[in-house]
């Protein structure tokens, strides 16, 4: 959860940031994240409909991270919420802090508060989850609310979310009903373990995030890893691009090759290298388990193949 | 349709409608949202107005390839590129010849009068109700194949149950639920009377069906789908393949009520029903291309194959390996286990014997009806540890599992609801 950056700017620049494709594009680029026309669009249009955006994709290519960027370019708080198996409205929305109530309760029994057993529902025993959050704070100014792999949740919370995506309002029976004056930027996350509900992703703009084109992702590495020489960057994505075609349990994500690229980076510090700006296949062997992350495919790889996509990537 | 000329109203809609009868679901919410997002960008840029259908219309990476290809046969130019190539849904390769035995199949159910039907025989098979759950599926005649076929639509699969992570009420046992108690003693002036709990809520476990439909499975394939069908029908949370040199995911197709539709929509999917057989590769298929999706869970892997495999044994160990890995509970049905004398010594199922916890025959009714009996028998805990079961010892099956056939009954895991 980050907070609102000092010195926030007039309403109308923010605007101008998401006043068409390209002018979201140099935001986003301003804070760090590459992104090609397609997802472009996209968010410039689940901005300008106010609808959620539903990204889908493996595992590291920059679905969460887009939307701690988007918290940032719009400066805004980013309210996160983490989906898993069994999360219900008490984990998602709010719930009542009963061991509060309960001490209450027993002080009203003694006599020794005045506690009317009414006020056991006030603003003070409520805590606020990220979703009644992202609701209360949009009072201001939208917040970007990330909900994180939804595909973990099961279908009782997808239900749930329909209801709250539709009007952006939470009913809490002690309470009344809570409605958010703007409507927050609404990100959806999917790894894919599950395949989401139709009815859910009915009301998002979706949109698949495949790994970056070269060009992309050398951009990604050039802004990510500044110390990386211009040559070796290049070897590094490629050899990454290279991997991705072979048939790997897990391919290598952004995060990884940005991890393998820092990696490099130290590597190369240690000392002159025999050719400036040569990748050798013992360094690839060394480092190999920062761009794999299981064992069959690292084994498969090490060694000969790794060689040879050095060789045909370079 | 706000702010859009009369001519660029009617591609839009026509363009919706185009997408819908190719099978994607672009209804008027969607085409309204394209409608409105043309008035937002430049409509005489083509890439802009591809990016901005695209946003609001396709809903499924699996839709793209199909997109594309409309949307450039609608706006005119080439298809757009896109990162990566996807292969294009079968449903739409015009190219694509079926020669299938299901499609024959098929063609033989559609006209009841060319069908092959032997009165005397009919009558034979009605009466002797119990030599035909016996009778071996590939010495039936069509007669006696509806009547197992009807038959198999009454059999229910209760696949066991596991403990999910919501939490719902209980009446005894359980923790406790604080909310629910506080509300109830506000309710009672404060007065804490009975402690409310919860327990976690019980769930079926998904079952993945991976069927062989090669030609050394053709006599039992037909049945095997139409039972599949009814696996479908009735549990939600099925997850159906079929493979023989490739793999194919048939499940939305086995979702149609009427089993005839079903399996002609089937047959449209299957190019290669009854040619030859790579198990390794097709696991291999199913590990990359599905496993994570539908394995989660506790997921229980129904494997049908009579284990003849043309590839390599080791890619069919390291897929199984795999698909072990992350499976509850695999078990492999073969219907040559019925066969007295037969032994698994194909290379490929010796090689995929070790990763499998129940290796089961599969060639009349009753063996569906053991089957049915085992799945709601599974252990709660994994692995190797509970019922290992290798049926039956009539065959030199004992050679290559022995010691291993378990006989233990774990009654303990029957979910209360």
């Amino acid at each position: 959860m980050s907070e609102r950056p000092s010195g926030s700017r007039a309403p109308a620049e923010l605007a101008a940031r998401a006043a068409s494709p390209a002018a979201l594009t140099a935001a986003l680029a301003g804070s760090g994240y590459i992104v090609d026309d397609a997802l472009a669009m996209t968010v410039f249009l689940a901005l300008r409909m106010q609808r959620p955006l539903f990204l889908e994709g493996a595992p590291g290519v920059g679905k969460t991270l887009l939307a701690s960027v988007l918290a940032e370019v719009f400066e805004t708080r980013l309210i996160r919420l983490s989906c898993y198996e069994g999360l219900d409205l008490a984990q998602a929305a709010y719930e009542w802090n009963y061991p509060r109530q309960l001490l209450a309760l027993q002080a009203h029994q003694r006599g020794d508060a005045g506690a009317e057993l009414g006020d056991l529902y006030r603003d003070a025993f409520l805590m606020r989850r990220p979703l009644l959050q992202a609701i209360d704070a949009a009072a201001e100014r939208p917040p970007v609310l990330l909900i994180d792999e939804i595909d973990r949740a099961d279908e009782e919370f997808e239900s749930f979310l329909l209801e709250l995506l539709g009007e952006f309002q939470i009913t809490i029976p002690e309470l009344g009903t809570l409605r958010a004056r703007h409507r927050p930027i609404v990100v959806l996350t999917s790894n894919r373990t599950r395949d989401v509900h139709d009815a859910l992703k009915r009301r998002c703009l979706y949109h698949w995030i495949d790994y970056p084109a070269f060009a992309t992702e050398i951009e990604i590495v050039r802004r990510k890893v500044p110390g990386l020489a211009d040559q070796l960057r290049r070897r590094v994505v490629a050899f990454v691009q290279r991997l991705r075609r072979e048939d790997l349990s897990k391919l290598p994500g952004v995060a990884e090759t940005v991890d393998w690229a820092e990696a490099i980076a130290h590597v190369a510090a240690l000392g002159p290298p025999a050719a400036p700006g040569a990748l050798d296949p013992a360094t690839v062997d060394a480092t190999l388990g920062l761009l794999l992350k299981y064992h069959d495919d690292i084994e498969r790889v090490r060694g000969a193949l790794a060689a040879q996509l050095l060789a045909e990537s370079a | 349709m706000t702010g859009l000329g009369g001519g660029l109203g009617h591609d839009v809609v026509g363009f919706a409608r185009a997408l819908r009868d190719a099978g994607l679901p672009v209804g008027i919410a969607e085409t309204e949202a394209f409608a409105q997002a043309m008035s937002w960008i430049d409509p005489l840029v083509r890439r802009e107005t591809y990016l901005a259908a695209r946003a609001t219309l396709v809903r499924r990476r699996e839709d793209l390839a199909v997109f594309d290809e409309l949307f450039a046969t609608w706006f005119g130019g080439p298809a757009p590129a896109r990162g990566q190539p996807a292969p294009l849904a079968p449903r739409h390769d015009p190219h694509r010849v079926f020669r299938t035995a299901l499609v024959s199949y098929m063609a033989e159910r559609a006209e009841p009068a060319a069908r092959e039907v032997d009165v005397p025989e009919h009558q034979k098979a009605a009466s002797g109700h119990e030599l035909l759950q016996r009778k071996d599926f590939a010495d039936c005649t069509p007669a006696e194949l509806e009547a197992i076929a009807r038959a198999m639509r009454e059999l229910r699969l209760d696949l066991t149950l596991r403990r999910s992570r919501r939490l719902i009420r209980s009446r005894r046992g359980g923790r406790l639920d604080l909310p629910r108690i506080v509300r109830d003693a506000a309710r009672r002036g404060g007065a804490v009377l009975a402690l409310a709990r919860r327990r976690p809520k019980l769930r079926r476990r998904p079952l993945v069906v991976i069927a062989d439909i090669s030609g050394s499975m053709e006599l039992y394939a037909r049945i095997l789908l139409q039972f599949l069908h009814g696996v479908t029908q009735r549990h939600a949370r099925t997850e159906t393949f079929v493979f023989g040199t490739r793999l194919t995911r048939i499940t939305g197709q086995l979702q149609i009520r009427r089993v005839d539709a079903a399996l002609a929509h089937a047959g449209r999917e299957i190019v290669d029903f009854a040619g030859g057989t790579r198990i390794g590769d097709c696991l291999h298929a199913f590990d990359r291309q599905h496993a994570r999706r539908v394995l989660g869970r506790g997921a229980v892997v129904l494997i049908i194959s009579d284990g003849w495999d043309t590839g390599d044994p080791a890619r069919l160990d390291a897929a199984m390996r795999h698909l072990a890995r992350r499976a509850h509970r695999i078990v492999w049905l073969n219907p040559l286990l019925g066969r007295a004398g037969y032994a698994p010594e194909v290379r490929g199922m010796a090689a995929a014997l070790r990763h499998v916890d129940d290796f089961l025959p599969v060639h009349d009714l009753r063996s569906l009806y053991e089957l049915a009996d085992r799945l709601a028998r599974i252990p709660r805990r994994k692995g190797r540890s509970g019922a290992r079961s290798v049926v039956p010892a009539r065959s030199g099956l004992a050679a290559v599992h022995a010691g291993e056939v378990g006989s233990r009954q774990p009654s303990e895991d029957r979910g209360t609801r």
